[in-house]
């Protein structure tokens, strides 16, 4: 249930998240200054930290889709959803942490 | 109160019609399955490329992007993750407006919306992936324009 709800907000978040990130992206037809001027906007360190939580919520709808993927196509899937929750959260540490170690060195390392 | 009408319930014996709709939400319901798995290769590559190597986000500016859109490969790859990930957004969305949206007329403004911003996300990113000329300032220094 509230891995349910959960997938339903990160996917919302996400899809206005492409968006933005479509505008943004679409400076480098205007003009290279304009991009830049965009882009750099992604390397505050307000937006870093932002994107911190953008990444999380990608991670989640991933590993999350791909436990419902499991529950509905493959045999065993239902009778280990249990396991496949935990699995969810541990994958999602295991990625999720060394993520943040490396990205946010990258924003505030300069 | 009005009375209840009794003129819809059909008659003893009156032969089945099922309803045509056909399978438009089966289908809908594979496409965000295929999509999904899909995505997760695509989204967590360029996650992985434009975030994770070198010197991560710092790296990016124009010459990045004229360097990454010189290459089909990447060309390919964002088309591929912008038509996939619009559409199962777009698809995601549908579904929780007709979950949350009970009267007819806000379910019809939220979906006119909600197709319109695709028809624009999907339109522009589109262009602008192929229609992307880095070298359009003759006085470019950068490697893809000085190179040929």
């Amino acid at each position: 249930m509230w891995s349910w709800v959960a997938h339903r907000i990160t996917g919302v978040t996400i899809f206005f998240f492409l968006f933005a990130h479509v505008i943004d992206t679409a400076m480098v037809r205007v003009s290279p200054e304009a991009y830049n001027t965009a882009v750099e906007t992604y390397k505050t360190p307000v937006v870093g930290v932002m994107e911190v939580g953008l990444v999380a919520a990608v991670l989640f709808h991933a590993l999350n889709g791909i436990r419902i993927v499991l529950v509905d196509f493959w045999g065993n899937g239902p009778r280990y959803q249990r396991q496949l929750t935990y699995g969810v959260i541990g994958v999602f540490v295991v990625l999720f942490v060394p993520f943040v170690w490396r990205h946010l060195t990258n924003v505030f390392g300069g | 109160m009005s009375a209840p009408s009794i003129t819809s319930i059909p008659k003893p014996r009156s032969p089945y019609k099922a309803r045509k709709t056909g399978n438009f939400e089966l289908n809908s319901w594979l496409f965000m399955r295929g999509s999904g798995l899909l995505l997760v290769v695509l989204v967590f590559g360029h996650l992985f490329v434009n975030l994770m190597v070198g010197k991560g986000v710092h790296a990016i500016d124009f010459a990045f992007v004229a360097g990454k859109w010189a290459n089909p490969f990447w060309q390919v790859w964002d088309l591929a993750m912008l038509w996939l990930a619009e559409l199962h957004g777009m698809n995601g969305l549908r579904t929780i407006i007709n979950d949350y949206a009970t009267k007819d007329t806000t379910r019809f403004v939220l979906k006119t919306l909600l197709y319109f911003s695709a028809l624009i996300v999907l339109v522009l990113g589109t262009l602008v992936i192929f229609t992307f000329d880095p070298c359009l300032d003759p006085a470019s220094t950068l490697e893809v324009c000085t190179n040929r």
